[in-house]
């Protein structure tokens, strides 16, 4: 560093809103951690399932909004970790709460190979590619006749028993491991996009070419967030299964439930905010819950607001808000805040040394 | 300063050969840049200048020959690897992070292209972005600026990544003259740190200003080298570069 007397420079994360928002949320996270003792089982139920798809839609934001990979393969991760517990637990025996992390750990592992395949491929032959990957692993799953093939399986009493003593425990157990789950994704996904690695993700996004002569291995960062996606999604597939306590194919690996359902839920919150995924699935469930009962014509309204978002307001609601409003939840931003200049001087001398060459001496690559 | 002439080379290439189908853009390219040198690059529209960066740089394949980085074949090295041992470019058509802001985008070259800790790199790239005219922008999307600001943006992101040799492609033009005066203080500024430059460039007077040597390329082949000035009185590149015949 030179001796110029320049203040080192100010980069705050948060915001304004930021730090009126972050608290809220915390309040609302606590709020639903105490759930069991204000709904009922029905409510239970149904906070499970939008923690569910709350962590999912995160899943496809992270790839899709920040990474770039625009996938429509989602299931094949949410199907596998459901068939990894269910296989865990009736044919090993294994307590289904541990097929959790094993189904995390075999989703990931798969998606090393599924990366092989479909990375080869761009844009939108990407996400036809990692749709036909999902089919595969679907047909696949109904060949898998020890788990009842095509029309698959119930996990037994015994089974069920064992989670937890009576039912009432075992539906509170299976709740907080849901919001559990889905703070745990949360969290890591904001502390990845914290890391310079969420810069490189963006930058990926971006501009690929760029990234690669900017230093970033475009290729092996890429794999890295797929893999952790992957693992991701297939941990929340045993879970909701796992609250469904029967398993089929066509159910376990279903491209509406699990990618296009979610994938309206990012468009209509916001692609590319964390925040977006959240709001849209608070959003989904409450026109869910008001309209199902129209049948056929609330499919046709989902459809209609989706278009209507992507015409009116292409950031999602969470992008208008955050554009118009400068609304902001979690800290991420890195914005660098104007030097104070010293009372009574003249602006700090050109920072020479910013510009200076390479350090030759010290310099190397030994990554 | 001037480097010695028997300086070791930084930057070697060998045999170069590169085409796209019928169109030959590098034919046996044979080029040494000297550390600390500032080399120009001249030629016509199509010549294989932005071709030859490509390939230094990592993201275009020569088809045939050798790139020697600091005595080492780097040909098969990825962009990012030789980015990371010391080699930054700008682009011709801007590059930036759209989505990222000014600052960002530093910080994101800084902390990969030179190996740095996130924090670490927060005062070289504000100091950059000072010395570059960007501050004001510092927190703005980078996809939102305008061309001048994207063209200082290219620069300031090269620099970031601390580079030992930085390539640039054609920054100053659509530069006004008071613009393009103070981008060439900017990259003699850069060299006096050590930093070996070379640049691509139609605006001939900032090429003269800080070039030590011009190479001219045409047909993918290297038909002149010398002195700024003394390289555009060889006929052959006035008549190739100026499209004026060498026997009228």
């Amino acid at each position: 560093m030179s001796a110029a007397p320049a203040a080192p420079a100010q980069v705050s994360h948060g915001t304004r809103a930021s730090r009126i928002g972050l608290p809220l949320f915390l309040l609302l996270l606590v709020a639903l951690a105490a759930a069991p003792w204000w709904t009922d089982r029905q409510g239970m139920r149904l906070l499970g399932e939008v923690y569910a798809y709350a962590a999912l839609a995160s899943l496809w934001n992270l790839l899709a909004g920040y990474s770039g990979l625009v996938t429509v393969g989602q299931q094949a991760f949410v199907g596998l970790g459901a068939y990894v517990l269910f296989s865990a637990a009736l044919l090993f025996g294994v307590n289904p709460l541990w097929g959790i992390p094993a189904a995390g750990l075999l989703g990931a592992l798969a998606a090393v190979p599924v990366a092989a395949l479909t990375f080869r491929l761009r844009g939108a032959y990407f996400a036809i590619g990692t749709w036909v990957v999902a089919e595969v692993f679907r047909l696949l799953a109904a060949q898998f006749t020890a788990l009842g093939g095509g029309s698959g399986t119930s996990l037994p009493a015994s089974v069920v028993a064992s989670i937890a003593s009576g039912r009432a425990a075992r539906e509170q157990l299976l709740y907080w491991l849901a919001l559990g789950l889905a703070v745990l994704i949360l969290a890591a996904i904001l502390l990845l996009l914290r890391s310079r690695h969420g810069l490189a993700l963006a930058a990926i996004r971006d501009n690929e070419v760029a990234a690669r002569s900017c230093g970033i291995e475009v290729d092996r960062t890429r794999l890295a967030v797929f893999v952790v996606a992957s693992g991701g999604a297939a941990m929340v597939g045993a879970l909701i299964f796992l609250q469904k306590l029967r398993i089929s194919p066509d159910a376990a690996f279903s491209v509406n439930d699990w990618t296009a359902l979610v994938i309206f839920i990012a468009v209509i919150g916001g692609i590319g905010r964390v925040e977006g995924p959240l709001i849209g699935t608070a959003l989904f469930f409450l026109l869910r819950e008001t309209l199902s009962q129209l049948g056929s014509l609330y499919l046709m309204v989902l459809g209609a607001v989706a278009i209507a978002v992507m015409l009116l307001a292409p950031r999602g609601l969470w992008g208008v808000l955050a554009d118009r409003l400068g609304w902001q939840v979690f800290p991420l931003a890195r914005r660098l805040e104007p030097r104070a200049p010293p009372l009574g001087t003249a602006p700090p001398p050109t920072t020479r040394h910013a510009l200076a060459g390479a350090d030759h001496e010290n310099r190397g690559d030994t990554r | 300063m001037n480097p010695s002439a028997d300086a070791a080379p930084i930057l070697a290439l060998r045999g170069l050969r590169k085409r796209f189908g019928a169109v030959v853009v590098a034919d046996g390219i044979d080029l040494a840049v000297r550390a600390g040198e500032a080399l120009g690059v001249l030629g016509p529209n199509g010549a294989g200048k932005t071709t030859l960066f490509g390939m230094v740089t990592g993201t275009v394949r020569p088809d045939a020959g050798t790139v020697m980085f600091e005595g080492r074949d780097v040909t098969a090295l990825s962009p990012a690897r030789r980015c990371r041992q010391g080699m930054a470019r700008s682009f011709q058509v801007p590059q930036p992070f759209a989505g990222l802001t000014v600052f960002e985008n530093l910080v994101a070259a800084a902390s990969f292209g030179a190996g740095e800790g996130e924090r670490a790199t927060y005062d070289r790239c504000a100091a950059i972005l000072e010395r570059c005219g960007l501050m004001a922008r510092a927190n703005e999307r980078a996809g939102g600026l305008r061309l001048l600001d994207r063209k200082r943006l290219e620069l300031a992101r090269a620099l970031a990544t601390r580079p030992k040799l930085l390539l640039l492609d054609e920054v100053a033009g659509g530069l006004t003259e008071s613009e393009c005066a103070v981008l060439v203080d900017l990259v003699r500024e850069v060299r006096a740190g050590g930093v070996t430059v070379v640049w691509i460039e139609h605006v001939l007077h900032a090429l003269a200003a800080v070039a030590d040597r011009v190479v001219v390329l045409h047909g993918g082949r290297l038909i002149a080298e010398g002195r700024a000035d003394e390289v555009v009185r060889v006929p052959a590149v006035a008549e190739v570069y100026m499209g004026i015949p060498v026997d009228a």
